[in-house]
């Protein structure tokens, strides 16, 4: 039983999900959905280098992943940090009430 | 960097070493300071002294050397090297002693003076008098430009501050002045030493002499239109000026005497004692080395400059009635002598005045001492002030007699050797001749006028007690001498001591110091020689003297070839 | 000890008063007066005792001179191997050394124990006796040198040592001490000017010779002269000169034995070798100055070798010897006090009196002539030169005595009496006649030496009367150094305040009487056969010789032998004679023995010092061989024949007594008795002769030198000095030059660079850049809007955009 996926259909679920996840941080207000949005975009590129090792048959792609991984955990945890300690300041995650930076 | 490391290098940087350690001590604990800086003092000249145990003074060649290369330098193509390269001759190897002999003393008359009560700061103090000893034996000891011209900067800031921080009353118009003037000298030098390490391909000194005094050689460069004659004369004059400006020849002179009386006791006689051999150091070194062709030319001129310094040096400083300026002004005198040597262009010159330049560190540096001493205890520069102090004090009377009378150039002691010397070669020289030694030996009367006139003023007569006399009680008539006594520190006598000896011993047997510099200076007269005679042989031939109009000619010529 | 090693001891010489000094300088408070006397009496006696031992070796060698070198390796001073250079410590030990070191260590000794009573109760006792030995050092030094330079060290040696004690009563309250300290300075910058010409003459002498050696170590002085007392040729050989000549007697005694020519005693001294004292085994140019010049100058002129090249100057040998030796003249004038350069020896006399004894009379002021002597072969060949010396020489004489006729004060009519006694020396030089110069030299130290100690005694005497006067009238005995210092118009050295003082003080008259005669030149002292034996020099130069110079010195010396007899008859009437003319006089006691004794010891030399040259034909003659002192000198001065030239003159001789007779008659006549002071106003007898007046008043205002010296010189020289001072070099160069030129140079300079040029271009090109990027970013900054989700879309604008350019090319080429 030879059955095996193409690697397009990856690519194209990895396409999709990174829409998606760009969409999602261009267009929601929440932080915490921005946050949400940010994790499908890398797990988006991360399908992506699976379905490449795959392709390939080599070790590399899954290996990249792990390092996605790992990053995206801390990034989690760091960014979540930050959202806390923005709503205790603002009492809002709202993005639009932050804009100090305006030059 | 280590790689044949040699005693030089460790008698230069001997006082690096003790600054850094100065640099961690506590600036409340004074003691210590001023302990480790004398003994860093001490330790060079012992190092230094070491040096000339292992000096070979029938070589004319340096010795000692270290040298590796420091910087490349490419400009259109070929490349300029500058070296660190250090080492001594007979020439620098008696200035580096002067130096180290001078710095102890110097430091130790510092010794609990008054401008600490006064203006504090001593660890500064010290750390800059290190500074200044570095650099002074670094401008002894480098062969190259470049390191020269740096080390030559560096003894300006020392000196600007220990006049400026701890100098009398009018110290910063003083300072500036000093500094300013300095400066000013020392940029034409800089434009002319990038130019000769252009011109020849190297910053090193013994380079540039080997190649500058070959038959064929010319300063004329591309893109420069000016002939060589031309060339030579202005980068001769642009040494000559920095240096006529530090050592000081007449027209230059007028920082000395603000300078002097606003420095500090120890700052007058390091810069009395050292920093003027600077300039006179470089004229031998530099003016006479690299432009052999262009000091038999301007020989005569300078010579005129240097017997009106010593005339006019003299008359000034006869008319002082401020004793420190005397003295001063004497250095104007003296210092004409020396110049008068160097130009001599003959071996009697140039030794004599290298020896009058560690007489002229010995004996002026001794008379700012005792001027020191006094004003410590008068605080007055006034000579009306003072009187009859022989009285008080027979035996700082008589050692103020003895390095006046050095000064002078009593025979016996060692200001006649240099003085000497320094004349026989200038009746003798080619250059100079009689007329010039004819109106130098007045100065020799001169010395004796003003002179004795400060002696008798300062220490003959009826003793006059200091206005503000420490608490002692004395009648209406300041007639006091039971109650006041100079009351010399210790560290005062230790000051005056090693000047004492070293009157008597270069005055009685000077021919070991002859020795040291015997065959360098005979080199470089050689040298000299050679250039003259083949200059004399082209005059002869081509009989093309150089006028205003053939320069115009040679000029234009040059800008048409371009 | 052997006679030769006697020369091997000449550095002691020089060891011994410096020892002395030393301790006497450091410790000499400390050892009181007794010890510090006797510890400057000791160095001094035993100075004597080795010129006595030299002295000794050299009569038994016919003056066979030495050259001995530094010991302890301290030989060499000023030394440039590369060019040959070489100045050293070394010393000669010939007969004018000698002379010199008998002179100056047998007076100096005397005048040592003199000083031990006179200086008796002075604070700064052993200060003085230390000056009083270094002098002797620097003295002793000058006359043993060897070279020019070496003998430069004592001469300016002996100028500081005349400072200190010219001025070592400068810590008197009141003028008094200041006028001391300045008659001191006086002295050594007088001395200056001198020294400048000899400075010059050594210079000239160093490029001329490349040498300062007098004579080479083994170099022969004299060579027929050493030939001669060697054996070698004879008598009228050497007068002849021959010196390659053979004497027969001596080669059949050499044949014969190894024994003296002579038959000398000494019969341990082998003979030298006749190549060693020939001077034939030296280069001409390996000579020293003395030996090359004999060389240069036999050879004939024109000849290339006598060209001397130096300094710019190109001149015949003949001509730089002539310079050389004027140059000279200029330092001795200055030393030996003569005209016009003697302005400093009347003030010298500030000092204490033995020192105007030792040094102003006897011994340091003696210098120069010694000096002149110690260059006779300069000299012999400069026969121009020494016209103008004997000229400077005699005038100086003539001046010397005129000016000492109208002086008050007893110590100046000695110092003018120096003055012009140096004055005879100088003379007699310039005639060449060098031994008749060292005798008066010799004669002269002993007489004057006397007189000036005999003045000391007077002043010391009258002082003390003064004071034992004073203490009664004021009824306390305090100690007399507080008056000593008072400021008080009694003038002990005033001659109005004495007289009557033969009475009163027997020893110190008699021996005054004594050394007077001799000054004046009365048979049989001493003083009578040197000044006779320069007048003979002279009048042979004159009259057998032919030279208008002879005639002319001859003339005014024995004018100013007439004046010597006068001014000192005048003195001695004075001092000694009438009724003594104050209180302090009339209580004076004599001196104690310290002093009388040197007195009587020199009184006994002022009678028989002359007899040491008596010569052939003369009184006496048959006693003492004649012409001993020439022949002793001859072996050091080659231009003296051996054969003594001259008999004794009698006419001359006769003439110059009767002179000096009737001189003193004359003063007799005018200052005897109590005739010596006129008037209430205390003017001289001769101020009320008409036609005398004038003259006598322009002697007493001692012809205005001073007064001119300082309208000429001094004055010029403060007024210029305080003008290059105060004007040229401070105000001008120092203010007005650096605050006003320079620095308003700079400021205008500064300002021009930084109004238009600075604030209007640089400063313009600067702004307006930085006004563009204001511009710029102030419209950029409106893109910073500060919502993350604009910048996520110029993000995301961005990767779009960097993938469309990265894909498009692929799409084309695919």
């Amino acid at each position: 039983m030879n059955f095996a996926v193409p690697t397009e259909a990856f690519i194209m679920l990895s396409m999709v999900l990174f829409i998606l996840g760009a969409m999602g941080v261009l267009l929601r207000r929440n932080a915490i959905l921005i946050f949400m949005s940010v994790e499908l975009m890398l797990n988006a590129a991360n399908l992506a280098l699976v379905a490449f090792a795959r392709q390939w048959g080599q070790m590399n792609g899954q290996l990249f992943v792990f390092f996605v991984m790992t990053v995206a955990a801390a990034e989690v945890a760091v960014g979540l940090a930050l959202i806390v300690a923005i709503f205790r300041n603002k009492r809002s995650i709202n993005i639009d009430d932050l804009h100090q930076m305006e030059g | 960097m280590f790689e044949g490391l040699s005693l030089t290098t460790i008698v230069l940087f001997l006082p690096m070493v003790g600054l850094s350690i100065l640099l961690f001590i506590n600036p409340k604990q004074t003691e210590n300071i001023k302990w480790t800086a004398f003994t860093t003092t001490i330790v060079t000249f012992l190092a230094s002294l070491l040096m000339w145990v292992n000096f070979d003074p029938s070589n004319p060649a340096l010795q000692m050397v270290h040298r590796f290369n420091w910087l490349n330098i490419s400009v259109g193509g070929s490349v300029i090297s500058s070296d660190y390269y250090v080492g001594v001759d007979g020439l620098s190897l008696l200035l580096v002693l002067l130096t180290t002999f001078i710095m102890p003393i110097a430091v130790l008359f510092s010794f609990g003076s008054d401008i600490f009560a006064e203006r504090g700061r001593e660890k500064l103090y010290y750390l800059f008098m290190l500074l200044l000893e570095w650099a002074m034996l670094g401008v002894f000891v480098v062969q190259d430009l470049i390191i020269f011209y740096i080390f030559w900067e560096v003894t300006l800031v020392p000196m600007y501050f220990l006049v400026g921080i701890w100098g009398g009353e009018q110290r910063i118009y003083a300072a500036v002045k000093f500094f300013l003037y300095t400066m000013a000298g020392s940029i034409l030098m800089l434009i002319a030493i990038l130019y000769v390490g252009n011109a020849t391909g190297t910053f090193v000194l013994p380079d540039i002499i080997t190649k500058v005094t070959a038959p064929d050689w010319t300063w004329q460069i591309e893109g420069v239109a000016a002939s060589s004659d031309v060339t030579g004369s202005l980068l001769f004059l642009g040494f000559f000026l920095a240096f006529a400006i530090k050592v000081p020849i007449f027209p230059f002179h007028s920082w000395l005497p603000d300078a002097h009386v606003q420095a500090p006791t120890a700052g007058s006689v390091i810069l009395a004692g050292v920093l003027l051999k600077l300039g006179t150091y470089g004229l031998v070194r530099f003016n006479l080395g690299i432009f052999p062709e262009e000091s038999i030319a301007y020989a005569p001129i300078i010579g005129v400059l240097a017997v009106i310094g010593i005339i006019y040096g003299a008359w000034v400083s006869y008319a002082q009635t401020d004793v420190k300026k005397l003295v001063a002004y004497s250095s104007v005198s003296h210092l004409g002598f020396v110049v008068l040597g160097i130009f001599a262009l003959n071996a009697q010159g140039i030794q004599g005045a290298t020896l009058q330049m560690v007489n002229h560190g010995i004996s002026t540096g001794g008379l700012f001492l005792l001027v020191g001493i006094l004003y410590e205890r008068y605080h007055t520069k006034d000579m009306a002030a003072y009187g009859g102090i022989w009285k008080v004090a027979p035996i700082f009377g008589g050692t103020a007699l003895v390095i006046s009378l050095s000064s002078m150039g009593l025979p016996g002691l060692n200001g006649f050797v240099g003085e000497f010397t320094i004349l026989l070669g200038s009746l003798g020289s080619s250059v100079l001749g009689f007329f010039y030694t004819l109106f130098a030996t007045l100065g020799v009367i001169m010395a004796a006028v003003y002179l004795l006139y400060m002696f008798q003023r300062v220490f003959m007569g009826e003793f006059k007690a200091p206005a503000h006399a420490h608490g002692h009680a004395h009648d209406a008539h300041g007639h006091s001498e039971e109650g006041f006594s100079l009351n010399l520190k210790w560290n005062e006598i230790a000051a005056l001591v090693p000047i004492v000896i070293m009157v008597f011993w270069i005055g009685l047997q000077p021919a070991g110091f002859f020795n040291v510099m015997d065959k360098a200076t005979n080199q470089l007269v050689q040298d000299i020689q050679t250039v003259q005679t083949r200059v004399e042989a082209e005059r002869a031939e081509t009989s093309a003297i150089l006028t205003w109009e053939s320069t115009v000619a040679l000029v234009s010529t040059a800008q048409q070839g371009e | 000890m052997h006679n030769e090693t006697y020369p091997q001891l000449v550095p002691l010489l020089i060891i011994i008063p410096a020892i002395g000094a030393f301790i006497n300088m450091f410790w000499g408070a400390k050892l009181g007066e007794r010890v510090s006397g006797y510890v400057g009496i000791a160095a001094s006696l035993l100075s004597f005792i080795i010129s006595v031992l030299i002295f000794s070796y050299l009569s038994a060698v016919h003056g066979a001179a030495s050259v001995i070198n530094a010991p302890l390796g301290l030989g060499s001073w000023i030394r440039m191997d590369s060019i040959g250079l070489n100045i050293p410590w070394q010393f000669r030990v010939d007969t004018i050394t000698a002379v010199m070191l008998l002179v100056v260590t047998g007076v100096g000794s005397l005048i040592h124990i003199y000083a031990r009573g006179y200086m008796h109760g002075d604070p700064k006792f052993g200060r003085f006796f230390a000056f009083l030995n270094l002098f002797l050092m620097f003295m002793l030094l000058l006359v043993t040198a060897n070279n020019f330079l070496m003998m430069f060290v004592g001469w300016e040696g002996v100028g500081l040592c005349s400072y200190l004690l010219i001025g070592f009563w400068w810590d008197k309250r009141g003028a008094t001490g200041w006028r001391n300290a300045n008659a001191a300075r006086k002295a050594v910058i007088v001395n200056r000017v001198g020294d400048f010409g000899l400075l010059l003459s050594m210079f000239l002498i160093f490029w001329t010779f490349g040498t300062f050696d007098y004579y080479k170590p083994g170099e022969v002085a004299n060579v027929p002269y050493t030939l001669y007392t060697n054996g070698y040729i004879t008598a009228e050989q050497a007068k002849k000169g021959d010196i390659l000549a053979v004497n027969p007697a001596a080669e059949s005694q050499a044949a014969e034995t190894h024994g003296d020519a002579h038959g000398e005693t000494h019969g341990a001294h082998s003979k030298p070798a006749r190549e060693t004292l020939d001077n034939s085994q030296f280069a001409p140019s390996r000579l020293g100055v003395f030996g090359q010049t004999e060389y240069l100058m036999s050879l004939p002129e024109g000849s290339p070798e006598r060209v001397i090249n130096v300094g710019g100057l190109e001149l015949d040998f003949s001509v730089m010897l002539f310079l050389i030796v004027i140059f000279m003249l200029v330092g001795v004038t200055a030393k030996s006090a003569q005209i016009p350069l003697f302005v400093w020896l009347p003030d010298a006399m500030a000092g204490p009196t033995p020192v105007s004894a030792l040094m102003h009379a006897a011994t340091m002021v003696t210098a120069g002539v010694f000096l002149l002597i110690r260059a006779n072969v300069f000299l012999d060949h400069a026969p121009e030169a020494r016209a103008i010396i004997a000229l400077v020489g005699a005038l100086t004489a003539l001046m010397g005595g005129y000016i000492g006729m109208g002086q008050w004060d007893v110590k100046r009519v000695l110092a003018y009496s120096t003055v012009s006694q140096l004055g005879f020396m100088v003379a007699a030089v310039g005639l060449g006649a060098y031994v008749a110069a060292m005798f008066h030299l010799v004669t002269h130290a002993i007489f004057k030496a006397c007189l000036f100690l005999g003045s000391g005694s007077v002043i010391h005497g009258v002082e003390h009367g003064h004071h034992h006067v004073h203490a009664h009238a004021h009824g306390h005995g305090d100690d007399h150094h507080d008056a000593h210092d008072e400021e008080d118009s009694f003038d002990p050295q005033d001659m109005r305040n004495m007289g009557g003082l033969a009475r009163r003080m027997p020893i110190t008259y008699w021996t005054y009487i004594f050394a007077t005669f001799a000054l004046a030149g009365l048979f049989p002292f001493a003083g009578f056969w040197s000044k006779d034996e320069i007048l003979a020099d002279a009048w042979h130069l004159g009259f057998d010789k032919g030279n208008p110079i002879g005639y002319i010195v001859l003339g005014i010396l024995l004018l100013a032998a007439a004046f010597t007899a006068f001014y000192m008859w005048r003195q001695v009437q004075m001092i000694f004679h009438g009724e003594p003319r104050s209180e302090a006089a009339a209580n004076a006691p004599e001196s104690t023995l310290w002093m009388t004794v040197p007195l009587m010891v020199l009184a006994f030399l002022s009678l028989v010092g002359g007899f040491i040259n008596v010569p052939k034909g003369a009184p006496f003659h048959g006693m003492f061989k004649d012409y001993e002192f020439k022949h002793f000198l001859e072996s050091a001065v080659p231009h003296v024949t051996v054969s003594p030239s001259l008999y004794f003159n009698w006419g001359l001789a006769l003439g110059a007594t009767f002179i000096a007779f009737a001189a003193i008659f004359f003063a007799h006549s005018i200052y005897a008795g109590n005739k010596a002071v006129r008037g209430t106003a205390r003017r001289d007898p001769l101020e009320f002769v008409p036609s005398a007046k004038p003259i006598w008043l322009l002697a007493n205002a001692r012809m205005h030198w001073d007064n001119i010296y300082f309208a000429v010189i001094e004055n010029p020289f403060n007024r210029i000095g305080k003008f290059l001072a105060d004007v040229v070099d401070w105000r001008f160069l120092h203010d007005y030059f650096h605050d006003v030129v320079i620095k308003k140079g700079y400021d205008g300079v500064g300002t021009l660079l930084s109004k238009p040029f600075d604030k209007g271009i640089i400063d313009g090109a600067v702004n307006g850049v930085a006004w563009l990027f204001k511009q710029f970013s102030s419209s950029l900054r409106l893109v910073q809007t500060g919502y993350v989700r604009v910048y996520a879309v110029a993000l995301l604008l961005g990767v779009v955009a960097v993938v469309v350019v990265m894909v498009l090319p692929l799409l084309q080429n695919g």
